[in-house]
């Protein structure tokens, strides 16, 4: 049995950030990813973030691991850190069970909880949608970024959000051909400044259009859309055809909330959050005492608010087994206003407006 | 328009643009970050404080044309690659333009490469007058271009010819 102050599950983003904010207010922490590296999905993010400067705005995401672990690193007296480890399970008494390298069943007992476990890509239901060649657009940014392997040769990205644009604008990095982007929303969902810089390089943009269905034998040979009416139906005769070996789904993510249903943490569907997501106060501690959360596992979001949450929930977690961090107020202060910043604007209501159906005070 | 197609009208680009005395007078930013997001970066690169953005980061950027000397840092801290320079003291007849460019291979001074609007359609063959690529600017080049004046409300980004 391996004793420890905190566990904390998830090495992106949240996770490193709780670790670290944690570690920092006194707190031994047990971080554990189920990877080979730390980072989460910041490995394959070569683009710059937004934000302002606490959140690291105009980093690119792969420097940003970086920075954290330097963080980590002045705290490793305080750190342990668990790589191809997976939490498997929770248990009524508060131990966790993990398994590390696939080969090696591990008991570990916390004080407290911190679940930063992320999300996972949806997917679209339409014909032919197991051809190979059609890609969550997350596992072809993997490809390339991480693993340098080029999916294809020409592209149809469907889903005009933010992980859609930027994924596209990566292919075309890599040199890649993307044909379009398709979103069956009537508008563009992710930031305009990444929908401009790659309609500038030629790319068309089709609001309001899905995919019919996908064509081949082997792998996938064609792709056939189609337009959407304001009711959302496909309209006869609106067909198009691209010729394209890769398809790119791309419509959004869902919370990973295993851990969080099995603690027994009291869920709520919130569609402004992408899916079943736990109640909190605003310490992030859930209905289940002791067990935290961080990141887009409470709720998809931006990776810079996931780092600010991470914070928050990592010293509130520790102050909650009585390790307070001396500058606990003030760090609280900060992190809280740093969030009400990210999320005040136009792009942040709905996540305002789904936080509002699960804080308890 | 722009939120159905990511293709500002070209009003709104001539809207983010400063008087055409101004650009005649020197290098000066062109912000086009048309939809409030919160980020800041572009105020935080401004030494001269040219750029405003204020207590809400989801504001948009304003730019105060007197105090921009156009260094062009804020071009590659732009999360967005939303800002470029246009320089009208130069000739009559061309305006330079600075943009960032992050692919390879990089173009080279003197060559002519395609002038692209904000469709990514032809519009002119333009010379490159400047690669800048240091380290401070964290791999987003910026390159220089000479520009016929009647494009200088429709230029937006350069192809290079395959080969």
């Amino acid at each position: 049995m391996i004793n420890t102050d905190i566990a904390i599950v998830g090495g992106g983003p949240a996770g490193l950030c709780a670790a670290i904010s944690a570690a920092e207010s006194g707190a031994k922490v047990t971080l554990i990813e189920r990877d080979g590296e730390l980072g989460g999905q910041l490995v394959k993010q070569t683009h710059m973030f937004f934000g302002s400067e606490k959140q690291y705005a105009s980093t690119r995401g792969i420097d940003i691991i970086d920075i954290l672990l330097e963080k980590l690193e002045k705290n490793k007296e305080n750190v342990t850190i668990m790589k191809n480890t997976t939490v498997l399970g929770r248990y009524e008494d508060g131990v966790i069970t993990a398994m590390e390298d696939e080969n090696k069943y591990l008991k570990i007992k916390p004080e407290a909880l911190v679940i930063g476990t992320g999300a996972t890509e949806k997917f679209l239901g339409f014909p032919n949608n197991d051809l190979p060649g059609i890609y969550g657009a997350g596992a072809v940014q993997t490809l390339m970024n991480v693993y340098g392997v080029r999916p294809g040769d020409k592209v149809l990205m469907v889903g005009a959000g933010n992980i859609g644009l930027i994924v596209s604008y990566q292919l075309m990095q890599a040199g890649v051909k993307v044909e379009a982007i398709i979103d069956a929303a009537p508008k563009i969902g992710g930031y305009l400044v990444h929908a401009s810089k790659i309609r500038r390089m030629g790319v068309p943009i089709y609001t309001s259009h899905t995919v019919k269905e996908a064509v081949g034998t082997d792998h996938l040979e064609k792709a056939i859309i189609w337009e959407l009416d304001e009711k959302w139906q496909p309209i006869k005769g609106s067909e198009k055809e691209y010729d394209v070996d890769v398809m790119c789904v791309s419509v959004g993510l869902s919370p990973l909330n295993e851990l969080l249903v099995m603690a027994g943490c009291e869920m709520q569907y919130v569609p402004e959050l992408s899916g079943n997501v736990p109640l909190r106060n605003e310490n992030y501690e859930t209905t289940a005492e002791n067990i935290f959360v961080a990141g887009d596992s409470c709720g998809v979001e931006e990776a810079s608010s996931a780092m600010v949450e991470g914070y928050l929930a990592g010293l509130t977690a520790a102050a909650k087994i009585s390790k307070i961090h001396p500058d606990y107020e003030k760090k609280k202060a900060d992190y809280v206003k740093q969030l009400d910043d990210l999320r005040s604007g136009p792009v942040g209501k709905h996540i305002r407006a789904g936080i509002e159906k699960i804080v308890r005070r | 328009m722009l939120e159905k197609t990511g293709v500002p009208t070209k009003e709104q680009v001539i809207n983010e643009f400063p008087d055409e005395s101004r650009i005649n007078e020197g290098p000066v930013v062109v912000i086009e970050c048309y939809k409030e997001i919160p980020c800041n970066p572009c105020t935080t690169a401004c030494k001269f404080n040219a750029i405003h953005i204020g207590e809400d980061i989801n504001k948009r950027p304003e730019v105060t044309e007197e105090k921009c000397i156009g260094c062009g840092v804020c071009l590659s801290k732009c999360p967005g690659l939303a800002i470029m320079l246009v320089d009208g003291s130069k000739s009559e007849k061309y305006v330079h333009m600075t943009i960032p460019y992050e692919f390879y291979p990089l173009p080279e001074e003197g060559n002519m490469v395609e002038g692209l609007d904000r469709k990514g359609e032809l519009l002119e063959k333009v010379k490159v007058l400047k690669v800048m690529n240091p380290k401070s600017y964290d791999r987003t080049p910026l390159i220089k271009l000479e520009v016929s004046r009647k494009y200088m409300y429709d230029f937006r980004n350069i192809r290079l010819e395959e080969d």
